[in-house]
Order: structure tokens, then sequence, then C-alpha cells
């Protein structure tokens, strides 16, 4: 399968990958898929008090494509507020790299890995106002 | 000798990274197909030029040539497999043998009865014929192999009906390269009356195929996974007892009516040196593939997490599939682009399913989906070797970082009880 240039930097040079503190009350974590589809992402950001994106950090198992969607939602989320990262829409994700119809899915999951990981630090800073 | 022989591909400079420039990357996928030995290409070429006639023929000296190097051929094929050369029909290919041989005999005999037998893990060109047949009113039962791939006699008996009237089992798989107990299976199918096809395809030049002691009817056989050419292949269909298959071609009435259709002779004359050049070299060649084949497998098999798919022991040397957990097929495949691999990933085909071959040896869907087919033959050489396990060692360690699954088992998470948020 032909990858686009952008799949190949983002796959053979990703960017922020790793692991922020998950018990820090400042990182949200959003970890969707599964395994047994082939592919799993985990994406973490830190938030600042003014709701604000400091940092971003991921690790996937997948194909190149999901390795791709991962890393480059993570340059997109650094200085984003929370509700303008919930807003990013996987179309913009599939059509920065040129995904092919069989890989759209790979967008899809990175969208709902940024919400998975704003719904985190929403209901962390919740239960921190509550408390 | 094959040592001699040099692979007619530009295979080098490639950089420390492993990735290909402009070069071609190192071909380990030999069970996909095997390049045409460049012996077997020159035998070929007069045929396509000079010697052109068609075998049929009969009134002129063009005809008369190209029947002769037909007749050579067939008598080399059949010289490999142990068979008479009147029992070696001329086809496209193995999938075109299959098909002659699972629905010419299944028709042929539909009288006897309209039950058939075969494995889960057949190549697609025996299940799907055998599934056609169930279109057209017959049952079949799929036996499910062992974990490590073999079929338990047993339980092949245990589905033997009193209409149980065809059973195609496959010599060597093609996906983890395990060899079936022929032999048995056919001594069961002889005590039954069950008429046995076996699917050869990726047999020829790796294992001994004797047809004069074994109990087989029916045996597909292609050029192109031997270093013959595509495009060509036999069936075997035993004369004593004689067994009987329906044209599924018509025509002219070549191949006494079985296969219809222009003999190809420039294609029969490369299978025939092909296999010429099997019969003569494949004990020392598979000598020389088993000592490559210990040589990467020891030189993978050492990482952490890394399993081995399908039986070690009754197994082709040339196969070797392994899974490496926790990093998908598809990325490690993009990551090893030095060399030319196949993978069990879902990602690598368009169905988005991974292997059925490994997920019918019960392996997980991860597993199923980090599997890679290294498949290694008449060209591939120690450096290669040393290569590939260079370059696969340092390309999972930098997929496993990157790998959340990675990071979980490192952590001591059981990761078959964490709740997956499916998609």
């Amino acid at each position: 399968m032909a990858y686009s240039d952008k799949v190949l930097d983002h796959y053979e040079n990703p960017r922020n990958v790793g692991t922020l503190d998950k018990n820090d009350p400042n990182v949200g974590t959003g970890m969707v898929g599964a395994p047994a589809c082939g592919d799993v992402m985990k994406l973490m950001i830190k938030v600042n008090d003014a709701g604000i994106i400091e940092d971003a950090k991921f690790k996937t198992y997948g194909c190149g494509s999901a390795i791709a969607s991962s890393s480059l939602v993570t340059e997109w989320l650094k200085g984003k507020t929370v509700d303008e990262a919930y807003a990013i829409k996987n179309s913009a994700i599939a059509e920065e790299l040129a995904l092919p119809p069989v890989k759209i899915h790979c967008s899809v999951l990175a969208e709902d890995a940024i919400k998975a990981a704003v719904a985190d630090i929403k209901a962390k800073q919740l239960a921190k106002a509550s408390a | 000798m094959s040592a001699t022989i040099e692979m007619p591909v530009v295979k080098d400079t490639f950089n420390a990274d492993g990735h290909a420039h402009d070069a071609q990357p190192i071909y380990l996928d030999y069970s996909a197909t095997t390049p045409v030995d460049p012996r077997v290409a020159a035998k070929m070429i007069p045929y396509i030029t000079e010697h052109f006639g068609n075998p049929a023929s009969r009134s002129h000296p063009y005809g008369w040539t190209a029947e002769k190097a037909v007749e050579n051929a067939r008598e080399e094929v059949a010289k490999l497999v142990g068979a008479d050369p009147r029992e070696i029909v001329w086809t496209s290919g193995a999938t075109e043998s299959n098909n002659l041989a699972i629905k010419g005999a299944a028709n042929f005999y539909s009288g006897k009865g309209k039950h058939i037998i075969t494995v889960a893990t057949e190549h697609k060109a025996v299940i799907d014929p055998v599934r056609e047949l169930e279109r057209q009113g017959f049952e079949a039962t799929f036996l499910q192999p062992e974990p490590n791939g073999l079929v338990d006699l047993a339980k092949f008996k245990a589905a033997i009906r009193p209409d149980t009237v065809l059973a195609s089992v496959m010599f060597v798989n093609n996906e983890i390269g395990v060899i079936q107990d022929i032999t048995a299976i056919g001594n069961i199918c002889r005590e039954n009356g069950i008429i046995f096809h076996v699917d050869a395809a990726q047999a020829t030049g790796k294992v001994d195929i004797d047809l004069e002691s074994l109990p087989v009817d029916l045996m597909s056989f292609c050029a192109h996974k031997t270093y013959g050419p595509k495009g060509i292949g036999a069936l075997y269909v035993r004369r004593k007892p004689r067994i009987r298959i329906e044209a599924q071609m018509h025509g002219g009435g070549h191949e006494r009516g079985m296969r219809s259709g222009t003999l190809a002779t420039h294609q029969i004359v490369g299978m025939g040196e092909a296999f010429r050049i099997a019969r003569e070299e494949m004990h020392e060649e598979n000598k020389r593939i088993t000592h490559l084949r210990d040589k990467l497998l020891h030189g993978l098999e050492t990482m952490e997490e890394v399993y081995v798919n399908g039986d070690l022991e009754h197994r082709v040397p040339h196969n070797l599939n392994i899974s490496f957990n926790y990093v998908e097929g598809e990325s490690l495949i993009m990551a090893v682009k030095g060399i030319a691999v196949s993978s069990g990933s879902a990602c690598t085909s368009a169905s988005l399913e991974p292997s059925y071959v490994l997920r019918a040896l019960g392996r997980s869907d991860e597993l199923a989906h980090s599997s890679i087919r290294f498949s290694i033959g008449r060209f591939t050489t120690e450096e290669d070797v040393d290569y590939t396990i260079k370059l696969m060692r340092s390309k999972i360690d930098k997929l496993r970082d990157l790998s959340p699954l990675w990071e979980m088992f490192k952590d001591g998470i059981d990761l078959s009880k964490v709740q997956w948020a499916s998609h």
C-alpha cells in the first residue's frame, strides 16, 4: 500500500511519544481501540489552569496510519483549549494525512482518543471542584 | 549446484537503518512466489521464439517439436512426484487444479454421496470451490486443526459420514508451512471409499512425494512456487484405481478431455525444467535452507514475547511464521522495508480480518495481527539472514517503545482482563 509522505514522516519520526503522570490532576488520559481490532491508542494531555493544553503525549499499537494519526493530533493539541481540542474532527486528520478510505477508521480512532482524554480531564476537574 | 546461481534481481545498498532507496528489498516471500530460476528461463525462451508451434498440430514439424517438449516436461513433472506421465493434466496453476479436482470429482461422483471433508486452514482455492459445491447442494465439514496446525486423525475419522464422497487436505500449509500426514489421512480415505485430493502447491521441491506409494487420488501442483513461471500448473489424476473427473473447461478436448485449451508450450517447458531441478537438488537445498531457517529462528526467538505459529517439527524449513506480541504487523512491515515479507495482520489485507489460518490455530486476534511470515528459498544467503535478524530486533524494540500494550505488559497488567472500548 502506498502511503502519503505525511504519513511516512509521522510514522518514521513520531512526535511526542511517551507518557505523562496519569495521577497528576492536570493530566487527562484517553485510551481507545482494542488489541483484537489491531489498534489501540493512548493519548495523554496536560491542561493548565487556564484550560490550555500545555503538553500531549501518545503511544499507539496499530498500523502506520494509526501511528501517524495519533502523532499528528499531539502536535495539533498543544496550545489549544480543551473545547477547541474537543471540536477536532476525524475528517480534518484524514485530510491532512491523505488517508485512503480503508484507513479512515484510524482518524476516527484519533478523534475518539481526543474526546476520551478531554472527558477524563473534565471529570478530574469536576471532582476537584466538588472536593 | 544452486549456490552458483544468483538471484536474478538487484538487492544491495540499504543504509544502516534498513531503508531501501533504489534497491529492491531482500526477498523473503518465497511462499508467495519464487523467482524463476535462470536455468528455467533460458530453457523457456526458444519455445516463445523459434519453436512456437501448437503441440496439437499433428501435420507438421512445428507441432511435433512443441508436442515433444510438452511430453518431456510431463515426464519431468511425473518423475518429481512418482507418477505416470499419463496421470498429469496441465492446468493454469494450482487454483485451477484445485477447482478441477474438487468440483470435477464431486460432480462426477455425486451419485455416491454429497458430503465433503476439508480443513479450515486450507488455501482459499480449496475453501471456495467447496463453498461453491455447498451452494450446489453438497454439505461440507471444515475440520479445525490442532493448535500446532496439524489435523487430528481421530477427528478426521469422526467427521466421516456414510455419504462422504471427497476429502481435500493440503500437503504443506502456505502460511505456516506445516506438513500434514498425507499417508495416514489417505489410508483412512481408502478404508472408507473416499476420494482424496491433496493441494501440493507448497510441497514440490520441499518434501518427497511418491504417488506410487501415497494413497492419494488427485494432487494439485503449480510451477511458480518451485522456481518455475506463473500461469502453469498440473493436476495428478490417478489411473489405478482410475479416478474420473468432470471437465470444468470445455473445448477442443485437450488433455484427454479433462482440460481443453491450447497448451502453453513455453510455460510447460518451464515447469518441467523447474521440477527437474527440484528433483535433482532438493535434498541438498533443503539442508542449506534448514540451516538458514534455524539461524533466523535463533536470532529472533531470543526476544521477549515471540511466538512461532505452527508445528516446528512437521514443517518445511522454508517457512517461519512468527508473532511478535504487542507490535502490529502492518506497522512492522512498514518498519522493515529492507526485507520483503508478508503478515497475517488484517491491515495488510483488504478484508480488515486477521489471518483465518492463525485464528483457526486458536491464536488470539492480537497475535494474528502481530504475525510475520518469513519464507526463504534458493537465493537466500547467510548475509540476508544476518541482516534480517538485526533489522527485526531493532525495529521491534522501536515499535514496542511506541506500543501502549507493551507498556501495560511491562507494568504487569493482564491485557485479557482490560475492558477495551470496541470500535
